[in-house]
Parts: structure tokens; C-alpha cells; sequence
């Protein structure tokens, strides 16, 4: 299993520690990944402002990976999203993909619509597998709650981004389960996470956030748990600030899954970058099961 | 006497232009903690830093990155090789060609007595220099032409900087080949040192033929082939009045070179006298050069160094706040615009789409600087700032590879930070309240409004995209406005947001574009596409307001132009 690993622009500066994570816990599972330097924004700060800017973007990057022959492994949902939106547009239309390629000639690029793009919860659900997670899990969770958070630019639109059922999805939870830990119900799970406006309307967006912290609490989650670069920066440096600032503390910090997963495998904590949150999760240690499991034959 | 006015003249524009660049470091207030700083305050900070610098061990560090970072670059050379040997060439060699022989006077006759450019080493020498430059520009030619990537052309400025030097290089070397030639520089030789009179026509034909022969002069009259006994002859006259100043022309290979390709249109060219014209030429570009440097790209040969020096030997956090709001005032100086910055952007791709320059982070830099000096810009130029300085992902690597390790992210920031002081946010809040005020008939909620469409070109322009044109199935269910989280965050949602997102659609269909545009919706959506998830007729509602958005800035972007 191949990929080539899609950082984007935020996790290299301000989520080094999501990227250090995810490599170790890839690692383990035999998940190959190939960095390609030259990857640019993948778009998405475009699309507000010009839509063939935003897919010309995407596109580059789309293109970079295929003359590798490899799909992309990419951590961040919004990343996720308009990947997968700009392949879905460049297929569809077929003047924009010829727009598009007349531009990336100029490098001796092209883009034929001939690779996959993949968030990394799915990589780890359909080609690792459950089964074989589970294999490696040496330390499992107990006693542990998590608030799960899809993010919506992984489920929506359904037709396009193709993540897993937009209405009833189980993909994410299941991977949680996996750890031990149980995966709360909570009515605001699939709702936004508010960072898309933040700088933008950061009062709305802080409602948002405001919103979820809370309803995560009610529903008796220890932690929150994300597989996105702004879902991440809002439900932790956001909700420090929050907390600092406006004095409203729901103390449910966030931890970002291939770091809850990879502490049950036995991965080192330096490596997983625990201490690197802004909120501190050193907690959830208390959470493993004071002997590890037996090798299992 | 034309000479010595431009001579002056310019020497007066150069140190005018330096002494105004250099207090410009001094003045620029880049950041918050700048702002209350005066000059005078950094100017003595500065004076006090340097002083305790070389008075201190720290004088070991600058010598250390005088000598490998200044003189020999290393920092280049550890990136790339052809590169620095570029650039090494061209400025080694020309400071050189400076000091030997354009500052001849001043210099290398008073060091070596035995100076006389027609030489050697000298004459040799001065060639020699002169390829290396070429050499040089040659070089880097060849690296531009095979780079690809979103590199941008090179501005304007750069060009004239490249001109003035190719054009005193090129000057140069014809000039030399012109005198080589020259019969009526010959006969002024001759009558000043030959000490022949002219009766001694023997002999003057002997140095004469000795000269055509051997120093490629073109005389009229005196034309090969010559007899062995007369070329001795005008050796031995050679030797005895011309050899102490004169080495073989052929040792200055490039003028010589140009004296060939001369040679048979050197009577004319002698008559034109067109060897005083390239030399008005050659003095003129040289001065030139020297009053417009401190206003060009080449300032960066005094600002790179200070800056490379002050960078070394500064503290983060712990240096004086005035020396620091110094130092980033020379980092926009520092800048030589090399493009490494552009070459390794997350975002230059979008120059290709969206031509503003302002995107590359190397013209930003310059949009930065311009800003800074006062100038009134105009609300387009600034416009266009913002729209590079917001499409910026903050993804740090242009700091990265900054061959000369110029915080430019930091300077990003303060950048952003002084737009917003003139009124410049981040283009979506910006838009927001722009549109907002421009079509305000959302707010105005007695007025009738005509069914007629404002703009019929309007829904062309979304239309033409398979997205956006889904939004003619909306069948009015409000299935959208009902799931969207922004509208249920608010208790009265159309105080907040104007028209909701099943009334923007609505506007669409009836062409209007004024309502459409100007709501407050577009920019408050979080865009979770739950609406478009939802939508029982599959209108792409999401992908609408993002191509409204699109055209909302568009608009905008066209009104101020
Ligand atoms: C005291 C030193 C000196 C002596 C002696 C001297 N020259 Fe020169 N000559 C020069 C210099 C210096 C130049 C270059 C002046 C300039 O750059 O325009 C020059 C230039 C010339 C040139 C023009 C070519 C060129 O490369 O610039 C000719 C031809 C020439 N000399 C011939 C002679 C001849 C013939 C004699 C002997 C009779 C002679 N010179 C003696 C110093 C001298």
C-alpha cells in the first residue's frame, strides 16, 4: 500500500505533531508514503475567490501524484473535500480539465482524472482494515469516552466526496471503537465545527464551536476526537482561547485520532506529539489498561 | 568638462539616493511595537548596537560572516552551484574592473607605479574581468531559461539594472577595439612620444609598418605587406619609445577581438570619430549605473550585507525593540528579489488564474515597501495587496528557503496588520460590509422592487458554470434555509444575514442581481454543505453562494479598477 501524503500548508507549521502521528501509526500498519515536495495549496483558501483558481490549485497537486502513479493520503477534511471536488469538477466538465492542463503544460504536467484521493480514516478503515488495527492495539482504552467528530467537508456533499453514509455514518466511530474507548452519542456530531469562518465572522464561528464543546460535555465525552487540521486548530488552540479569553472552559479537549490510536499501539508518546496540543491531553494515559495485552498468537 | 559635470552630478545623486534608502531604515514602522519608536530613538539604538558589537567578541562573528556569507556566499553555494558561480562571477568580477580600472586613478596608479592600462597585467587583466562578468550574465541567462515552474517574469526594474551594465560592458569592449584601430590615436602617439620629426620619414614609416603589423593599427598609408629589414627598424623604435607603456594589444582579447571584426570599416569609423562617442557612452552609462544604483535592485549590494551582518549578530527577544523594528525595515531591503520565495509558494499557482502580482510572495515584498514609503496608493493597488496578502496560506515555506534568511512570514503579518489599518481585512469580512452598503435594497423593506431583471448578465456568468446553474430546479421548498445551522444560530435570521440561502435562490432565478449579491448570507455561510446535502432537487446550494462569492469580489475587484 502506497500513497503519497498530502500535508497542505497548516500542518508542517502548526500541526507538526498531527503529521508525526500519523507517519508513525501508517508505519506500523505497513501504510508506504511517498512526500512529494513540489505539492501546493491544496486550494481550498481559493474558493471563496475564484473557482478556477481553486481547481487550477488542485489540479497541480492531482497531477503531481499521478505522474507518480499514486493516490493521495491526505489528513486534513477540507483538504479532503476540495480534492475531491475539484476531481469531481475536472471530470465532469471536460473544457475546465482542458483549461486546466493548457496551464500545467507549461510544467509538463497533466491531470487524467487516473488516481484516487483518500482521507486518512478511510485508508485506515477500507485498505488497513478493523481487523488488523485491532491486531496491533497493545494497550487498549478503558473506561474512556470520546466525542467523535466527522467534520462536514468529509461527509458532504455525500455524492461527491464519498466518505461514508452522510446521515448515519459509522466509519469514524468505529475506528474509535476499535481503541477501546466508547464512542458517545451526541446530537451535534455531524455539525460544523465553526472554523471555516473563523477570521472571517469569528463571533458566528464561535458559536459553532461554543455549541459542539458543549454538547460534548453533556453527552459525558472525556475528549474529542478529529481527523482535520481546522477541526483540530478550533476544538484546541480556539478553545483555549476561548477559555482564556471568554471564560468559558467546557473541558473537552481534543485529540487528534491517529494520537488517540496510536497510544494504544504502543507508539511513543514524544513520537505522537501529545505534548505539542495546546490543551493539555496527557491525561487520557490514565485511560489505558494498566497491563498490556498478551501477545496474542 | 561634460565629463566632470556627470561626474559630479551623479556622485551627488548616489549618495543622496543612499543616505535616503538608509534612513528609510530608520523611518519605516513595521509592527506594532514599531509604532511608538521615533527615529531618532532607533537611529542612536542602531549607533549603540554597532558600537558595543565591535567593541565586544562579537567582532569575531562579523568578521566570520563578512568573509564567508559577504565575500565568499557560501550560503549560495550550499543551494546551488551554478547559481552562486553566477552570481560570484559577476560581482567579483565586476568590483574588480571598479577598482582597477575605473577607479584606475585613484587606485591602481598610485599602488602600482608602474600603472598604464595599455599594459600588463593590466591590459590583460581588464579583459579578463570583463569576461568574467559576461561569463557571469551568461550563467545566470542560461539557469533562467531552463527553470520552469510558476516563475513570473521579472519586473521592469530589473531589466534596467541588467541594461546599464550590459550596455558600459558592451560600450567598453568596442571602445578598446575603436582605439586599437585608431590611426588618429597612432598619430597623437606618435607626435607625443616618438620624438620624430616629420621629416624622418623613413622611420615614421617603420613604426609605422611595425605597429599595423604587430598593434593591428589601420592606417591609410601604410599598408603591408612590410620587408623584415623595416619591421626591425620599427621595432628597435618601438622598443625605444613605445614598449615601457605597451603590450601587445592581442592581450586584450576582447577589444582586440572587436578591433578585428573593425578593421576594414576603420577609416570611417576613425573619421565619425565615433571613438569619442562610445566613449561619452561608456563614461555616461557608468555614471548612469552609480546615481541610479542606490534606486535600484542593486541597492541590495550594500543592504544584503548589513543585513546579513546585523541577522548574525542579533538576539530574538533579547535585542533592543528599536534595533529589531530596524532590522525589519532593512529585510525589505535586504531583498534581491531573486524569486526563491515565488519558486517554493503554496500559492503561486493561482498567478496563472488570478494575474495579480501581488500573489508571489517576491512582489509582495516590493507592494510592502511601496506602501511603506507613503506614497498615496490607489484603492485598486491596494485592493490588489490585500487580495495576495489574504490568499497567503501562512505556510512558511518562503521563509524557509530565503537564501539570505529573511523573516518574510513575520512580515506577512505586519503586513496584513497595517492593511487592516487602512481598512483592508480580510477580503470576505471586507466584502461582506463592501456589498452590503453597495446593494443595500435587502435592508430597505418597503420598497417595492421591479420584477424586471437588474443585470441580465449576471446569471450568464453562473450559468456558465454546471454548478451554479443547478440552482434554476429549485422548486421554493425551503428545505435549505430549514437544515442551515447559520440561520438557526440566529433568532430573527433575516436581521442578521439579509436574504436566506432559499431567497438567494429565488433571486437567481428572477436575475437579480443586486439582492442576490449584496446579502450578508454569502459570506456567513460555514459552508458544511447541508443544504446541498439536503436539497430534494439536488440544487448544488453550497456551490452557488461560493460562485456568488466569487463574482461578489469579482465585482468588486472591477469597480475599483
Ligand atoms: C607613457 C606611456 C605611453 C607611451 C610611452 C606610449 N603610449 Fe601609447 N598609450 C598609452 C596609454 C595609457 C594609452 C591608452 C590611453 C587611453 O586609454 O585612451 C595609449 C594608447 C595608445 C594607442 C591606442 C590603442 C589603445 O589600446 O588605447 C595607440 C595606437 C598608441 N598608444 C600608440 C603608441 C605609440 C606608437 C607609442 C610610441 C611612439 C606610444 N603609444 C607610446 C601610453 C603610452
Amino acid at each position: 500500500m502506497r500513497f503519497a501524503l498530502f500535508l497542505g500548508c497548516n500542518i508542517p507549521v502548526r500541526l507538526k505533531h498531527y503529521e508525526s502521528a500519523s507517519r508513525a501509526v501508517l508505519r506500523e500498519l505497513d501504510v508506504e508514503l511517498v512526500d512529494i515536495a513540489e505539492f501546493n495549496c491544496c486550494g481550498y483558501p481559493l474558493r471563496n475567490i475564484d473557482l478556477k483558481a481553486f481547481v487550477l490549485s488542485s489540479a497541480r497537486n492531482l497531477a503531481l501524484a499521478e505522474r507518480q502513479n499514486l493516490n493521495i493520503i491526505i489528513l486534513c477534511k477540507c483538504g479532503y473535500g476540495t480534492l475531491r471536488m475539484a476531481d469531481y469538477l475536472l471530470r465532469e466538465d471536460a473544457r475546465l480539465r482542458e483549461d486546466v492542463n493548457r496551464i500545467l503544460a507549461k510544467e509538463g504536467l497533466s491531470y487524467n482524472a487516473d488516481i484516487q484521493v483518500k482521507h486518512i480514516l478511510s485508508v485506515l478503515f477500507n485498505d488497513v482494515g478493523i481487523g488488523v488495527i485491532k491486531e496491533k492495539i497493545t494497550r487498549p482504552y478503558e473506561n474512556l469516552k470520546i466525542a467523535t467528530h466527522y467534520g462536514c467537508h468529509a461527509l458532504r456533499p455525500s455524492n461527491i466526496v464519498q466518505f461514508d453514509d452522510p446521515v448515519a455514518p459509522s466509519l469514524f466511530d468505529q475506528l474509535v471503537e476499535v481503541t477501546g474507548a466508547e464512542s458517545v452519542d451526541w446530537s451535534t456530531k455531524l455539525d460544523c465545527c465553526g472554523g471555516p469562518l473563523l477570521g472571517t465572522n469569528d463571533e458566528l464561528s464561535l458559536d459553532f464551536t461554543e455549541k459542539k464543546l458543549a454538547d460534548a460535555r453533556m453527552a459525558g465525552a472525556h475528549y474529542l476526537t478529529t481527523g482535520c487540521t481546522f477541526c483540530q486548530v478550533q476544538f484546541d488552540s480556539v478553545q483555549k482561547m476561548m477559555a482564556t479569553e471568554k471564560g468559558t472552559n467546557h473541558h473537552v479537549p481534543s485529540i487528534l485520532y491517529p494520537q488517540l490510536l496510536g497510544l494504544c499501539m504502543g507508539i511513543d508518546k514524544d513520537v505522537l506529539g501529545l505534548d505539542s496540543n495546546q490543551i493539555d491531553i496527557t491525561g487520557i494515559e490514565g485511560f489505558l489498561v494498566p497491563e498490556p495485552l498478551a501477545e496474542s498468537g | 568638462m561634460l565629463y566632470t559635470i556627470a561626474l559630479y552630478t551623479s556622485l551627488a545623486i548616489f549618495v543622496a539616493g543612499l543616505i535616503y534608502r538608509i534612513s528609510n531604515w530608520f523611518r519605516y514602522s513595521i509592527g506594532k511595537d514599531a509604532a511608538d519608536i521615533t527615529a531618532s530613538t532607533r537611529v542612536s539604538a542602531a549607533v549603540g548596537g554597532i558600537a558595543s558589537t565591535i567593541f565586544s567578541a562579537k567582532i569575531g562573528i562579523l568578521l566570520k560572516v563578512f568573509l564567508l556569507d559577504v565575500l565568499l556566499q557560501t550560503w549560495l553555494l550550499k543551494k546551488d552551484f551554478l547559481r552562486w558561480l553566477a552570481h560570484i562571477c559577476i560581482y567579483v568580477g565586476f568590483i574588480l574592473l571598479l577598482l582597477m580600472h575605473g577607479l584606475d586613478k585613484l587606485i591602481t596608479s598610485v599602488v602600482f607605479d608602474n600603472y598604464y592600462s595599455t599594459l600588463n597585467p593590466f591590459m590583460f587583466l581588464r579583459d579578463f574581468f570583463g569576461l568574467v562578468v559576461i561569463v557571469g550574465v551568461g550563467i545566470a541567462i542560461y539557469r533562467r531559461l531552463l527553470s520552469k515552474g510558476p516563475r513570473p517574469q521579472s519586473t521592469g526594474v530589473d531589466y534596467y539594472a541588467i541594461i546599464i551594465l550590459a550596455v558600459i560592458m558592451i560600450s567598453g569592449v568596442i571602445l578598446e577595439g575603436t582605439k586599437i584601430v585608431s590611426n588618429s590615436r597612432y598619430q597623437e602617439m606618435v607626435d607625443e612620444y616618438a620624438g620624430l620629426d616629420e621629416e624622418e620619414t623613413e622611420d615614421l614609416m617603420a613604426l609605422g609598418a611595425y605597429w599595423v603589423q604587430k598593434f593591428g593599427v589601420v592606417s591609410p598609408d601604410i599598408k603591408g605587406p612590410f620587408d623584415k629589414n623595416t619591421l626591425q627598424q620599427g621595432k628597435q623604435l618601438h622598443e625605444m619609445s613605445c614598449a615601457e607603456c605597451h603590450s601587445r594589444p592581442q592581450w586584450a582579447f576582447m577589444g582586440y577581438g572587436a578591433s578585428r571584426v573593425m578593421s576594414p570599416m576603420a577609416s570611417l569609423l576613425d573619421r565619425a570619430n565615433i571613438r569619442t562617442l562610445l566613449w561619452y557612452i561608456h563614461f555616461l552609462a557608468c555614471f548612469f549605473g552609480m546615481a541610479y544604483l542606490p534606486f535600484s535592485k542593486f541597492f541590495h549590494i550594500f543592504s544584503t550585507p548589513v543585513y546579513l551582518l546585523a541577522n548574525a549578530v542579533k538576539k530574538e527577544g533579547k535585542s533592543d525593540p528599536a534595533n529589531m523594528a530596524t532590522m525589519r525595515a532593512i529585510e525589505m531591503d535586504a531583498c534581491t528579489h531573486c524569486g526563491d520565495c515565488t519558486t517554493r509558494c503554496s500559492v503561486a499557482v493561482a498567478f496563472n488564474e488570478i494575474s495579480n502580482p501581488n500573489i508571489l510572495p517576491h512582489e509582495k515584498l516590493a507592494a510592502f515597501r511601496r506602501l511603506l514609503s507613503g506614497r498615496g496608493l490607489s484603492k485598486k493597488t491596494l485592493m490588489a495587496i490585500q487580495e495576495g496578502s489574504y490568499i497567503c496560506t501562512d505556510c512558511h515555506r518562503c521563509t524557509d528557503v530565503c537564501p539570505i534568511g529573511i523573516n518574510l512570514e513575520d512580515l506577512w503579518l505586519n503586513l496584513k496588520a497595517h492593511l487592516a489599518e487602512l481598512g483592508y481585512t480580510k477580503p470576505e469580512a471586507w466584502a461582506r460590509e463592501a456589498m452590503g452598503a453597495e446593494f443595500n435594497l435587502v435592508k430597505l423593506k418597503d420598497k417595492t422592487l421591479s420584477l424586471t431583471p437588474v443585470d441580465k448578465g449576471f446569471v450568464g456568468e453562473l450559468t456558465g458554470s454546471a454548478q451554479a446553474s443547478t440552482f434554476s430546479v429549485c422548486f421554493g421548498c425551503q428545505t435549505c434555509t430549514n437544515v442551515c445551522p447559520v440561520v438557526g444560530n440566529y433568532e430573527n435570521p433575516k436581521e442578521s444575514l439579509g436574504l436566506l440561502p432559499h431567497e438567494i435562490m429565488h433571486c437567481l432565478a428572477l436575475k437579480h442581481k443586486e439582492l442576490a449579491l449584496g446579502s450578508r448570507m454569502l459570506w456567513d455561510c460555514v459552508t458544511c454543505y447541508v443544504c446541498q446535502e439536503h436539497c430534494p432537487q439536488g440544487v448544488r446550494v453550497t456551490d452557488v453562494l461560493y460562485q456568488l462569492k466569487n463574482l461578489a469580489l469579482k465585482h468588486l475587484k472591477e469597480k475599483a479598477a
